[in-house]
C-alpha cells in the first residue's frame, strides 16, 4: 500500500551524517572546561566499604576530585525521587548513598580530573576496604526460593490462565515436558554509556545523556537533584544503539550530574566496556515447558512456568510466560513467571524482553511435540492455529500469521528441505521453523510542527533514534501529510525543548510517534485550508478538510484539481512567516479495547552443523513479518535484520557468564562476551506480509523493533536438532554443548 | 603488587601528526594513545570508541594506508604519520564511493559503527585479499555491529569492489 | 594506564639495555590492553620499531627469518610464507582480525600474554598477576583454559594460533640480550606454569626477540590448520591443531601435530607423535595417537568437553593434511 511517501524505500535520512562521521554521539559535544570523570566500580557483590582513600590520587596534579558515599551531598530524600518511566516495583538503586554495596561493579566513588587518563589513572591509586558478606548469584540453586513479583509496569502483563491445565494434560494422548534454560545477556551497544553535565549555575544544566528518552532523563535529574524542569535540558540527538540499555537513566548520569553540582563545573562521565556488564541485563531464566495433545496433534494442555532472576532491591518482571495462551488455542493452558532475588543489578528490558525468552522454551517445545508427533512442525502450528485471542477472548486487529507461514515457507523451500545432498564431509545440515509473535503498543505522544512560508517544513518530538529510522519515517508521514518533498521536513527529536515521548522501547515508535506526526500535520493542513478560505475569490471557501488533497506544494481541490493554490501563495496572500501547531496524540482505546494488536512472524532456518566439533553456522534464515502497514521497507528491512542477527546471537554466542563464587559477570568485554562478527551472519531474507489495520493507528503501523527477533532462537536450536538429533536445552548453544563425544 | 602511591606525570612529548591532509603540532603524554588524541584532545570525534581495548574495530582508522585500531596504538609512537579517519574520505562534499554504497543499502543503523566499519572496508579493499563474499565477511568481521546491519555492509562492499575491478 | 617514559632506542644494545628497567613495546596490541587493564604497570615503554628487524629473508640453510618486528599481516600473506609455509599463513589469519594483524608483529605474538579474564579482571584473584592471590578458574570460567600441562596455581593457556604453526614446523627463536645473542628452540620458548605462572617464557630480562626462523621443510603438500571456536572468527581457540605430515603413497611416514588453547604454550608431544611413523593414514592411527597424547589430560568443570573435542579435532586435522577423506 505504498503511498507517494510512505512506503517508499527512502535511504535513512540520517545516513549521510553517519557515513562521514558527523553524527554527534553523547560523549562528543563540544563543552567549554569539561572535566572528565572515571567510576571506581566495586570488587564485592555484597557488604560494604569500610575504608576509601583517596589521598594518592588527589596528589595527582589534574586530579580535582573523589566523589562517594563520603561526598557530603543533598539529594531527594525518598526513593520514589529516584523512580522513572522503567522502573519496576521496588527501591531504585541510588549511587554513593550509603557504603553499602549490592552487587559486584557497583559505582563506589567517581574520580574527576583534567583529562581522560588522568582520571582512569587516579582511579587505580584510591584504596578500598571492604567488609565482605556472603552473596547469592545463583538462580539455579535458588529456583526454590522464587516467588511472585509485586507489581507490574507498563507493557507487562500477568500470565493467564484457562481450564485445568494438570487434569488435561494427565488425559492427554502424547504429553512432551522439557526444562530450557538461557544465561543473563547485557545489551552492550556499540556506544557506551556517556553522560555530559554542562554546567550554568546551581539552578541549571544542559545534559547530553545516552538515553532512549529525554524526557525520562529530565524527570530522574530534576527529582532526584530537586531541580526545576525549565532549567534542565536533555539532548541526545543521536545513540548509538541502546537496544532497552537506554530506557532507564543509567548511574552515570547521576555521577555526572552530583560531580557538576558539587564541584560546580562541567563533567563528562562515560563508562568503560566492562562497565556495560555493571548494569541491566536480559535475565537469566529456567523455563519449564509441558504440551498435552491428541495423535493428531491438536494441543488441549500447555504449561510454561518460568523462573527469572531479579535484585534484591527491584521486582523486574516480564512477559517470559504470556505467548503460549495467544498463540495457541488449547483449552488449558497454566502459566507463570515467579523471580528470585539475587545479589545482582536489577534487570533491564533486552531487545524483546520476555518474549525472547519465553518463545525460546515454547517455541522449542512445539517442536519437540512435532517430533513427538512425527508431525510437520509446521502443520503442528497450522493445527493450532488461533484466529482470535484466545487469552483474551477478542479478534486481533490483523493477524497475517497464516500468511507469512505460506509466503516464508514457499520461499525457503520448507517442503524439500530434506532432500538435499550437497552437504561437505562432516557437516550435517538441517532446518527448523518458529513462530513470533510481539505486542503491537503504542503510547500517549506529543508532537510540534512548523511550517513556514518558504513551505520548510520543522517537526519536533523528544523521541529518540536509536538506529530504528524515527527521523526517516518522521520526514516522510509529514512529508505524505502536507504534499512536500522530504527534503523540505526537517525531523528533530532528543531533546527535552520538545514536545513529551515516552522512552523509545517496545516496538511503540514508529506508531506512537508517527501518529503524532501525522496530527501535527492535519492540523497545520486545516490552518492553511482556513487561511486559503479567506483568500480573494478561493475555492476553498467552504471547502471542507475531506474535500481538498495536499499535494507537491499545492492544496487541490478533490472534485476538481484545477481548482488549486501553492501553499507558498497562501503565505503570501494572507500575510503570515509560518504555521505553528502542537497536538497529542492518544492511542483510540475505545476503539482498541474490543481487540488484541500483536505482530506475528514465521522463522525458517538452515543450519549446517560442524558434528565432529558442535559448531554451528546458520546459512540461511527467512522471516515472513506481519507487522501491519511498513512506512519505509528499506529501513523496516533492515530493522527486521538486525533482529535475527540478535536472534542467532542469542542462539548461539550470548552469554554473561557470572562466576558465583566471585558473584561477577567475569567475561566482561568483547573478546570473551561473544556477539556475532560478520562471518558469522550468512543469507537473511525477510518478506514482509502487509495487513491493512484500521483499528490499531490511522497509520496502520505496528513496530518492528522485537518482532524480528523473537521467532529465531528456537528456530536455529530446531534447526541444529534436525541436523544432529540432539536438543540442546540450554542458550547459547556453543559447540562443547553439542559436538560428537566419540 | 600495584603501586598504589602516584608516580610522577612525564612530560608532554611534542610530535607531529598528520590527520586528514592537515599537520597537527602537539604535545601528549607517552600515555595518551592514538583514539584519546584524535577524540579528547584535538576534538575529532569522528572515530568512535567502543571498547578501547582492540575488541570491536569502532575506532579503525587507517595509519598510513592500513586499518588498525587506534585505542591500541600510542600517539607518541606515530610522530610525523599520516592518519586518515572518516572524516578524511570524503573528497569535500563528494562522498566516498563506499560511503554512497553503505547509505544506498543500508548498511548502518545506529551508525557509531560505521565509522570504523567504512576505514575498515576501505582498507579491505585494498589490500586486494577478498575475491568474494566469504572473504568480505572474514575480512571485516573484526568489526563489530551490535545493530546487525552486517549483510547490508557486505552487499556495500561487494557493490564496491566489483564496480573497482570492472573500471581498472 | 599509569604513567610510563617512553624511550626510542635505534640500535639493539640500547634498547636491550634500556630494557632491562622496562618493557619492550613493538605492535602493543596486547600491552597496551594489559596496561590499560592496569595488569601490566611499566615503568618505561621501550619501543622496538626503530631497529631494522622488521624485513623476511631465506636463509642460506634453505629456510626463511621472519623478523620479529614484521607484521603479523606482512608475514601471513608474504609470498614465501603462503607458498611454502601455508600453515604458518593459515594460523595467522585464523587469529585476531585484519586491524589487529595489521599491528601486531610476529616477536609480539610470541609474547602474548593469556587470555583468562580472571588475569584480566584486576578485582579478582590470579595467581599469574598477583601471585599467591588464587585461582579462580579452576571451578569458574574455564572454557579457554589449559587441559594439559598446567599446575594447581594456573590453569590458563596461551592465546597464540601463530605459535602452534611454528611450533609444527619447529621453528628455532633468535634472541639478543645484555649478554649478546642466543637462539632458543620453540619448544624450550614458554615454560608450563608450575608454581611460578608469573613467568611465562625464558626470556632473560633485557633480551629482545629479533627473528624466527624456520627450517627449510614447510610441509607446504601436507598440512592442516584447524581451529576450533565459539563464533566464525575474531575468537580464541577452545582448541586449534596445527598438523603437518610426510607421506609415502598411503603410508605415513612421519606427522607433528601442534595443539593450542589446551597449555600454557603450544602443546607437542613427541613421545605420542612416534605413533605417526611409518603407520597406515587412517582414522584409527590418527585416534590412536590423539587417545595417547591426551592420556595425562587433567580436566576441570568448565572444560571437561576439551578432552573429547581436541580428540576430534586432532583426528580432523591429521585427516585434512594427509588428504584421508580424499583418498
Amino acid at each position: 500500500m505504498p503511498t507517494k511517501h510512505i512506503g517508499q524505500p527512502y535511504d535513512r535520512s540520517d545516513a549521510r551524517d553517519k557515513v562521514l562521521g558527523r553524527a554527534t554521539y553523547t560523549a562528543e559535544h563540544l563543552v567549554p572546561d569539561l572535566l572528565h570523570g572515571h567510576v571506581i566500580s566495586s570488587k564485592i557483590a555484597c557488604g560494604r566499604i569500610t575504608h576509601l582513600n583517596t589521598d594518592h590520587a588527589l596528589k595527582i596534579p589534574g586530579v580535582i576530585a573523589v566523589l562517594s558515599h563520603k561526598t557530603d551531598f543533598k539529594t531527594a530524600r525518598f526513593d520514589l525521587s529516584y523512580k522513572d518511566m522503567d522502573s519496576p516495583p521496588g527501591s531504585p538503586f541510588r549511587p554513593f548513598s550509603t557504603p553499602e554495596v549490592k552487587f559486584a561493579m557497583q559505582p563506589i566513588a567517581l574520580v574527576v580530573a583534567e583529562s581522560t587518563e588522568l582520571a582512569r589513572y587516579a582511579a587505580r591509586l584510591v584504596e578500598v576496604t571492604y567488609e565482605v558478606d556472603p552473596h547469592n548469584t545463583d538462580l539455579m540453586g535458588s529456583l526454590s526460593e522464587s516467588k511472585a513479583g509485586k507489581g507490574l509496569r507498563a507493557g507487562v502483563e500477568s500470565p493467564s490462565n484457562r481450564g485445568d491445565f494438570r487434569a488435561a494434560y494427565n488425559k492427554s494422548e502424547v504429553q512432551t515436558s522439557s526444562d530450557y534454560l538461557h544465561p543473563s545477556q547485557h545489551h552492550n551497544p556499540m556506544e557506551m554509556h556517556a553522560s555530559i553535565v554542562h554546567y550554568h549555575d546551581e539552578k541549571s544544566l544542559t545534559i547530553y545523556d545516552k538515553t532512549q528518552g529525554v524526557k525520562n532523563s529530565q524527570h530522574y535529574v530534576t527529582m532526584a537533584f530537586g531541580l526545576r524542569k525549565k532549567n534542565v535540558r536533555v539532548l541526545s540527538p543521536f545513540v548509538g544503539g541502546a537496544f532497552g540499555s537506554g530506557l532507564r537513566p543509567q548511574y552515570q548520569l547521576f555521577l555526572a550530574t552530583l560531580a557538576a553540582l558539587e564541584l560546580k563545573r562541567s563533567v563528562k562521565v562515560q563508562l568503560t566496556r566492562p562497565q556495560m556488564f555493571s548494569f541491566g541485563h536480559r535475565p537469566k531464566t529456567h523455563q519449564t515447558v509441558s504440551l498435552g495433545a491428541s495423535r493428531d496433534g491438536k494441543i488441549n494442555a500447555i504449561f510454561h512456568h518460568a523462573v527469572g532472576e531479579t535484585s534484591r532491591f527491584e521486582d523486574y518482571i516480564e512477559n517470559v510466560a504470556t505467548w503460549a495462551a495467544k498463540l495457541y488455542d488449547a483449552e488449558n493452558v497454566e502459566q507463570q513467571y515467579r523471580i528470585v532475588p539475587l545479589d545482582t543489578y536489577t534487570p533491564l528490558d533486552m531487545r524483546a524482553p520476555g518474549g525472547a525468552s519465553g518463545l525460546y522454551a515454547l517455541e522449542c517445545a512445539m517442536d519437540e511435540l512435532a517430533t513427538e508427533l512425527k508431525m510437520d512442525p509446521l502443520d503442528l502450528r497450522l493445527k493450532n492455529y488461533s484466529e482470535e485471542d484466545p487469552s483474551a477472548g477478542k479478534p486481533f486487529s490483523s493477524k497475517a500469521l497464516k500468511e507469512c507461514f505460506a509466503q516464508g515457507s514457499t520461499r525457503f523451500g520448507w517442503d524439500s528441505r530434506h532432500q538435499r545432498t550437497d552437504t561437505p564431509y562432516g557437516k550435517h545440515r538441517g532446518s527448523g521453523m518458529a513462530t513470533g509473535i510481539w505486542d503491537a503498543l503504542q503510547f500517549p505522544t506529543r508532537a510540534a510542527a512548523t511550517l513556514a512560508s518558504d513551505l520548510k517544513l520543522e517537526i519536533r518530538i523528544a523521541t529518540a533514534d536509536i538506529g530504528t529510522g524515527t527521523y526517516t519515517i518522521m520526514k516522510q508521514i509529514a512529508a505524505e501529510e502536507l504534499g512536500l518533498p522530504t527534503e523540505s521536513v526537517d525531523a528533530k527529536l532528543g531533546d527535552t525543548d520538545f514536545p513529551f515521548a515516552f522512552i523509545q522501547g517496545g516496538s511503540a515508535t514508529a506508531a506512537s510517534v508517527g501518529s503524532a506526526v501525522r496530527k501535527a500535520c492535519r492540523k497545520v493542513q486545516k490552518q492553511l485550508l482556513k487561511e486559503a478560505g479567506k483568500m480573494k475569490n478561493s475555492p476553498f471557501q467552504h471547502a471542507d478538510i475531506d474535500d481538498v488533497v495536499f499535494e507537491d506544494g499545492l492544496l487541490k481541490r478533490k472534485d476538481d484539481p484545477q481548482m488549486q493554490t501553492s501553499l507558498k501563495q497562501i503565505f503570501a496572500d494572507r500575510d503570515i512567516d509560518q504555521i505553528d501547531k502542537k497536538c497529542t496524540w492518544t492511542p483510540n482505546l475505545l476503539k482498541q479495547r474490543k481487540y488484541s494488536m500483536n505482530t506475528h512472524s514465521a522463522v525458517f532456518v538452515e543450519v549446517e552443523v560442524d558434528a565432529d566439533v558442535g559448531f554451528v553456522s546458520v546459512e540461511r534464515v527467512v522471516v515472513a513479518v506481519a507487522a501491519g502497514r511498513i512506512l519505509n521497507p528499506k529501513t523496516a528491512r533492515s530493522q527486521i535484520l538486525g533482529g535475527v542477527v540478535w536472534g542467532i546471537s542469542m542462539a548461539l554466542h550470548e552469554e554473561s557468564y557470572m562466576d558465583n563464587s566471585l558473584g561477577r559477570f567475569i567475561n566482561h568485554d568483547f573478546a570473551n562476551y561473544h556477539i556475532p562478527v560478520n562471518a558469522d551472519i550468512k543469507d537473511i531474507e525477510v518478506i514482509f506480509v502487509e495487513e491493512d489495520d484500521t483499528v490499531v493507528n490511522p497509520l496502520g503501523v505496528k513496530g518492528l523493533g522485537e518482532i524480528g527477533l523473537v521467532g529465531v532462537p528456537a528456530a536455529v536450536a530446531n534447526a541444529v536438532f534436525d541436523a544432529t538429533g540432539k536438543r540442546v536445552r540450554e542458550l547459547p548453544i556453543t559447540p562443547d554443548k553439542l559436538f560428537a563425544e566419540p | 603488587m600495584p603501586e598504589t602511591s602516584g608516580s610522577p606525570l612525564p612530560e608532554p612529548i611534542p610530535i607531529t601528526l598528520k590527520i586528514n591532509g592537515s599537520s597537527h603540532s602537539i604535545e601528549v603524554r607517552p600515555w595518551s594513545t592514538l583514539l584519546d588524541v584524535l577524540r579528547d584532545h584535538i576534538h575529532l570525534t569522528d572515530t568512535k570508541i567502543g571498547c578501547d581495548h582492540g575488541q570491536c574495530g569502532a575506532c579503525t582508522i587507517l595509519l598510513n594506508g592500513q586499518r588498525i585500531n587506534s585505542c591500541l596504538s600510542l600517539a607518541v609512537m606515530h610522530n610525523g604519520d599520516e592518519i586518515t579517519t572518516i572524516g578524511g574520505i570524503a573528497d569535500c562534499e563528494n562522498l566516498h564511493p563506499l560511503q554512497q554504497a553503505f547509505i544506498k543499502h543500508d548498511a548502518l543503523q545506529c551508525g557509531y559503527c560505521t565509522p570504523g566499519q567504512i576505514c575498515s572496508a576501505i582498507g579491505l579493499v585494498s589490500e586486494g585479499h577478498a575475491k568474494s563474499r566469504e572473504d568480505i565477511r572474514e575480512l571485516m568481521s573484526g568489526n563489530l555491529c551490535r545493530c546487525g546491519a552486517y549483510t547490508n555492509i557486505v552487499d556495500a562492499i561487494e557493490e564496491v569492489m566489483r564496480s573497482e575491478s570492472s573500471t581498472t | 594506564m599509569r604513567p610510563f617514559k617512553y624511550n626510542r632506542p635505534l640500535d639493539l644494545a640500547t634498547a636491550s639495555n634500556a630494557g632491562t628497567s622496562g618493557s619492550f613495546i613493538a605492535g602493543g596490541t596486547n600491552l597496551l590492553d594489559l596496561m590499560k587493564c592496569d595488569v601490566e604497570q611499566p615503568s618505561q615503554l621501550v619501543d622496538l620499531n626503530h631497529l631494522g628487524l622488521g624485513s623476511i629473508s631465506e636463509t642460506a640453510d634453505g629456510g626463511l627469518e621472519l623478523g620479529a618486528l614484521a607484521t603479523n599481516t606482512t608475514t601471513a600473506y608474504h609470498p614465501i610464507v603462503q607458498e611454502r609455509y601455508p600453515i604458518l599463513s593459515r594460523a595467522i589469519l585464523a587469529g585476531a582480525s585484519p586491524q589487529l594483524r595489521n599491528k601486531a608483529t610476529n616477536g609480539g605474538n610470541l609474547l602474548q600474554r593469556t587470555r583468562c579474564p580472571y588475569f584480566f579482571d584486576t578485582d579478582s584473584p590470579c595467581n599469574k598477576r598477583v601471585p599467591g592471590s588464587g585461582c579462580p578458574a579452576k571451578e569458574g570460567y574455564s572454557k579457554l583454559h589449559a587441559i594439559l600441562g598446567a599446575s594447581d596455581s594456573c590453569i590458563a593457556t596461551h592465546p597464540s594460533d601463530m605459535c602452534v604453526a611454528l611450533r609444527a614446523l619447529d621453528a628455532t627463536i633468535r634472541v639478543s640480550g645484555p649478554h649478546g645473542e642466543r637462539r632458543i628452540e620453540f619448544a624450550d620458548f614458554h615454560r608450563l606454569p608450575g608454581d611460578q605462572p608469573e613467568i611465562e617464557t625464558s626470556l632473560e630480562k633485557g633480551e629482545v626477540i629479533t627473528a624466527i626462523l624456520l627450517p627449510a621443510d614447510g610441509f607446504a603438500d601436507n598440512f592442516a590448520y584447524f581451529k576450533v571456536r565459539e563464533r566464525a572468527s575474531y575468537a580464541f581457540a577452545l582448541v586449534s591443531v596445527a598438523a603437518v605430515a610426510r607421506l609415502e603413497g598411503n603410508q605415513l611416514k612421519e606427522g607433528r601435530v601442534a595443539l593450542g588453547g589446551v597449555a600454557a604454550k603450544p602443546w607437542r608431544d613427541l613421545e605420542a607423535e612416534s605413533l605417526l611413523c611409518d603407520q597406515p593414514c587412517n582414522a584409527e592411527t590418527f585416534g590412536n595417537f590423539a587417545d595417547a597424547l591426551l592420556q595425562s589430560a587433567k580436566t576441570y568443570p568448565g572444560n571437561r568437553f576439551k578432552v573429547p573435542m581436541a580428540r576430534a579435532a586432532i583426528v580432523r586435522a591429521l585427516s585434512e593434511a594427509t588428504h584421508l577423506n580424499q583418498l
